[in-house]
């Protein structure tokens, strides 16, 4: 099958590859890159699992085409931590209990990243409908409701 | 409780941070699709669009063309090494892939070995199959009229589609009982298939390794030493050996149970990788899952009730038919092809009962598995808190003062239930008088007697259930005969360090946390000094697995008996050290000291290094244990919860705007995580009671078949929920402990229930079935002529 050049950032890295057009961008990330924080949950956008942030926007990565990537920027769960310092976003789904299988964490952080960039004080309501499109199957929301507050709590305060 | 170690050791209560996170934070967990092995091939699978037909040909010419696919797997390849049948976990029996004829919607009828993930699926739809419908059996009562097409062809003589029948307790003193009963209610409810719906979907990564003739597989199971078993059982025939068999349980992204059973795609990718020396990875998508994988519930039940008119209980009644789909493909205990559905009785103290069960077979996919609970008990908490709830609304008596009046009290335990389980301890009423008192219970029954002569509706349910976990005493329990105990293993390492292995595998539930709280109550190690590992059969010590909420009660029973046994160890040790004799000693966290002079006294620390440098003589070196616990008797955990709705005239949706769980579960070993598990397990109770249900049309299509339909609850839809406990310790476990992870699941459905029911009584509503869709609701409001 033929290929198509591509070129993108992820959390910071430069990457180009030659692909088939019909390779998603979640198969890309996690097989392609080997960035398996990434994870699949659906295959039809409904659950979030595989949510990451393509030039500022959450985007759901198994429902997008690799090559719609290309010439973007794209931050995965991989690429929260820096300098050796938690996300003020992981930092609360641990001191809140956020997650317990692990699964949809990833996700729902990415969803986080980009929500509080656009409302860094938001009600526990924003919140629930913010992670609308991110389904949990553990922890009942309660406790990542309560991470997500946390995060912004800390990013207001200039944690991140 | 207030917890007896410092936070520092961080034993049982303490809230101590998961010690698993870290690596889920930064997206480095481990889970079944992210294991890549060189040169893996992917498998993908063929599945049925007919619910039942005859398959005459299977053309694979087409897909074998495609460069990349290097084989086509067929039940009649499987056939050669009789592979293509295998045992389900109740001895009935399930095709791995069929030769003749496919049984339900998305039955598995070849499998595309490739290359690669995208050109195996190139290579299923180019598979061409020729099929000749047969007749499809959907409804399980249709199922066993006289003029039924019988499904299972395959069994000699099989002459309906009856798969058994199972009956228990006492059947005369009950109809006797509802002979002279002042009062009785009756009501069918079905209690509709669903389906767990784990984020991650199932699936494996098989690798023979033919020089060494090494198995091992990375897969999603909640019981890998059963599965080892249950391979080297089945396919013994064809040189795998149950010593070079290796199952690894790697991180799972949630189980409920939709993990426990072993599932045709297992067993391909295996068969695969035999066949090609290679490893061969299989991973569902959701739509496979959902099509195929075992569902639960699907109980269609008949219950009544009988009591006098002062409002106390007498007996109940129950007749059940099971749809098991084509074959019975549950996960119960042996012995009870039912489950543990005969704690039916619930929390109250009855003369009497009897249960019948018939399980059936259709053209649907195979289970009857728990949907997060042990083995059918919600199926009977569900029914006994509908029917005490429909008895107290007939008897005009408050349904919270009723269950009062018909609770087992605290003195009556250990209860001996009227269909012969030992109840072990419970508080029933200081449970739902104090969810009474946090809702505020009186004032919301004045707002609801405000609101309806308003022409609002608003409604109050009450769940106070009792739940059956901890399987099992062995002379009771087993699974395909391996006796339900389960394990730890324990080994302290000189410079006081902790390996800690389990035969069981979290999948989700904090194990590496919570079993090291353990360690830490018993010995006084830091919990960060000790490492939980579960879920590698080479390494891990047999058990059953996690499933029923069993850890608990089990596994961590064994825990703290290995502990004990080093401890025992460790008290000889410190006397050999300071020159006393061990009866002088004294434990206190972490030390040993001689009575009255606590300045002499070895740390936990310097007895483990001595262990290994300076034992006493004539004993052995080191400072290990294990321990193969068999619990005396189940745990019974129980709670109360109430619910509160309110109903929109106009579009007939629910909205659960209270709820309150008080839950028991003994003592507890981490607050935090259990409070995890109380929020997850009500969120898995409002799905069912609202949204999730799984339907098929008459010819077998399975019409909810991605999340588009199959609606799990979102953010939005669940509430806060509100929880608090009460703490009554089981008296035979060795901690105290109960098991929680499955309470809330088993006991919020019937409150929500009986919460929409409360509201719609004055319109003569008496009985909905789950999901309560808003066009239910609706259609109910029309019928009684209420204007939107």
């Amino acid at each position: 099958m033929t290929t198509v050049p591509i070129k993108v950032e992820v959390n910071g890295v430069e990457h180009s590859a030659d692909i088939e057009p019909r390779l998603l961008l979640v198969h890309f990330l996690r097989e392609t890159l080997r960035l398996t924080g990434t994870h699949i949950g659906c295959d039809t956008s409904h659950c979030g699992a595989c949510t990451v942030v393509m030039d500022g926007r959450a985007i759901k990565s198994c429902t997008a085409f690799a090559v719609q990537a290309n010439g973007r920027s794209i931050t995965t769960v991989e690429g929260l931590e820096q300098d050796g310092k938690l996300h003020p976003l992981q930092d609360g789904f641990f001191q809140e209990h956020g997650l317990q299988c692990g699964y949809c964490t990833p996700g729902m952080l990415m969803t986080g990243l980009a929500f509080l960039q656009t409302n860094d004080n938001p009600t526990d309501d924003e919140i629930r409908h913010a992670i609308s499109g991110n389904l949990c199957r553990c922890t009942g929301y309660v406790n990542i409701v309560k991470a997500y507050q946390y995060a912004a709590q800390k990013m207001r305060e200039g944690g991140a | 409780m207030t917890p007896k170690t410092s936070p520092e050791i961080g034993g049982m209560g303490h809230r101590v941070k998961r010690r698993e996170d870290p690596r889920f934070l930064r997206g480095q967990g481990n889970y079944v699709d992210d294991v890549s092995l060189p040169g893996m091939l992917y498998l993908d699978i063929v599945r049925s669009p007919y619910a039942h037909a005859t398959i005459n040909n299977i053309d694979t010419s087409k897909a074998l063309a495609i460069p990349g696919v290097l084989a086509v797997i067929t039940g009649k390849d499987l056939e050669k090494y009789n592979l293509h049948w295998m045992p389900t976990l109740m001895s009935d029996t399930q095709m791995v892939l069929p030769v003749d004829k496919v049984m339900y919607q998305a039955q598995e009828v070849a499998a595309v070995l490739a290359t690669d993930r995208y050109i195996a699926a190139d290579g299923v739809e180019a598979v061409e199959i020729d099929y000749d419908p047969l007749p499809v059996v959907v409804d399980p009562k249709k199922a066993l009229l006289p003029d039924a097409p019988v499904l299972r062809t395959d069994k000699k003589d099989k002459k309906d589609n009856h798969i058994w029948h199972w009956e228990w307790g006492n059947r005369e003193e009950t109809d006797q009982l509802f002979r002279e009963a002042e009062v009785t209610v009756k009501e069918d409810i079905y209690i509709p298939r669903i389906h767990v719906a784990s984020i991650e979907t199932c699936g494996c990564v098989a690798h023979f390794d033919k020089v060494r003739g090494k198995l091992t597989v990375w897969m999603t199971t909640q019981a890998p030493h059963a599965i080892r078993t249950v391979f080297a059982l089945v396919a013994g025939h064809v040189g795998l050996s149950e010593e070079k068999i290796q199952i690894i349980s790697p991180d799972i992204g949630g189980g409920f149970g939709g993990k426990v059973p072993v599932y045709p795609g297992y067993v391909i990718a295996v068969a695969a990788s035999v066949l090609t020396g290679k490893p061969v990875k299989w991973i569902e998508d959701r739509m496979e899952n959902l099509q195929a994988d075992s569902f639960a519930r699907d109980y269609h039940i008949s219950a009544e009730l009988a009591g006098n008119k002062d409002g106390k209980l007498t007996a109940l009644r129950i007749k059940t038919i099971a749809d098991h789909g084509y074959t019975d493909a549950a996960a119960n205990p042996s012995k009870f092809p039912a489950g543990l559905f005969h704690v039916c009785t619930g929390s109250y103290d009855l003369k009497a009962a009897h249960v019948e069960v018939d399980g059936v077979y259709t053209n649907k996919p195979p289970g009857g598995i728990a949907y997060r609970c042990s083995f059918r008990v919600t199926e009977a908490v569900h029914t006994i808190e509908r029917m005490a709830d429909l008895m107290a609304h007939e008897l005009k008596m408050d349904p919270a003062e009723f269950r009062i009046k018909n609770f087992i009290t605290p003195e009556q335990f250990p209860y001996k239930s009227a269909l012969g389980w030992e109840y072990d301890s419970g508080n029933y009423a200081g449970a739902l008088q104090l969810a009474m008192s946090k809702i505020g219970y009186t004032e919301l029954r004045k707002e609801q007697a405000e609101k309806r002569a308003r022409g609002e509706l608003m409604g109050i349910g009450i769940s106070s259930f009792t739940e059956i976990v901890g399987a099992g005493p062995s002379k009771h329990f087993d699974i395909l005969g391996l006796k339900m105990f389960d394990s730890a293993e324990i080994r302290v390492h000189p410079t006081g360090k902790v390996l800690a292995r389990f035969g069981t595998k979290s999948q989700g539930q904090g194990h590496e946390t919570t079993y090291a709280q353990i360690v830490a109550e018993e010995l006084g190690f830091p919990v960060d000094n000790v490492l939980v590992e579960e879920g590698d059969t080479d390494t891990a010590p047999y058990g059953l697995g996690t499933y029923a909420s069993r850890s608990t009660p089990v596994a961590a029973a064994a825990c703290a008996v290995a502990c004990r046994k080093i401890k025992d160890k460790a008290r000889k040790i410190a006397a050999y050290l300071l020159e006393a004799h061990e009866d002088d000693l004294e434990w206190e966290t972490g030390k040993f000291f001689v009575k009255g002079s606590p300045d002499r006294a070895k740390t936990i620390q310097e007895i483990s290094l001595a262990a290994y440098t300076n034992h006493p003589p004539g004993m052995e070196a080191g400072l290990e244990a294990v321990n193969y616990y068999d619990p005396p008797n189940l745990t019974y955990p129980f709670g109360s919860y109430i619910c509160v709705v309110d109903i929109d005239k106009g579009t007939g949706e629910v909205k659960v705007r209270r709820f309150v769980a008080v839950d028991d579960c003994g003592n507890i070993i981490n607050p935090m995580i259990v409070e995890g598990q109380i929020h997850g397990g009500l969120t898995m109770g409002l799905g069912p009671a609202l949204y999730e249900e799984i339907q098929y049309d008459e010819s077998g299509n399975m019409l909810q078949g991605s999340f588009m339909n199959y609606l799990l609850p979102t953010a939005v839809e669940t509430p806060n929920w509100e929880t608090a406990n009460t703490c009554t310790p089981s008296p035979h476990h060795p901690l105290g402990a109960k098991g929680v992870g499955e309470s809330a699941t088993v006991g919020a459905p019937a409150a929500i229930v009986n919460a929409v029911v409360d509201a719609l009584w004055h319109l003569g509503v008496r009985h909905i079935d789950i999901p309560i869709t808003p066009a239910k609701v609706w259609k109910l409001l029309r019928d009684a002529g209420v204007k939107g």
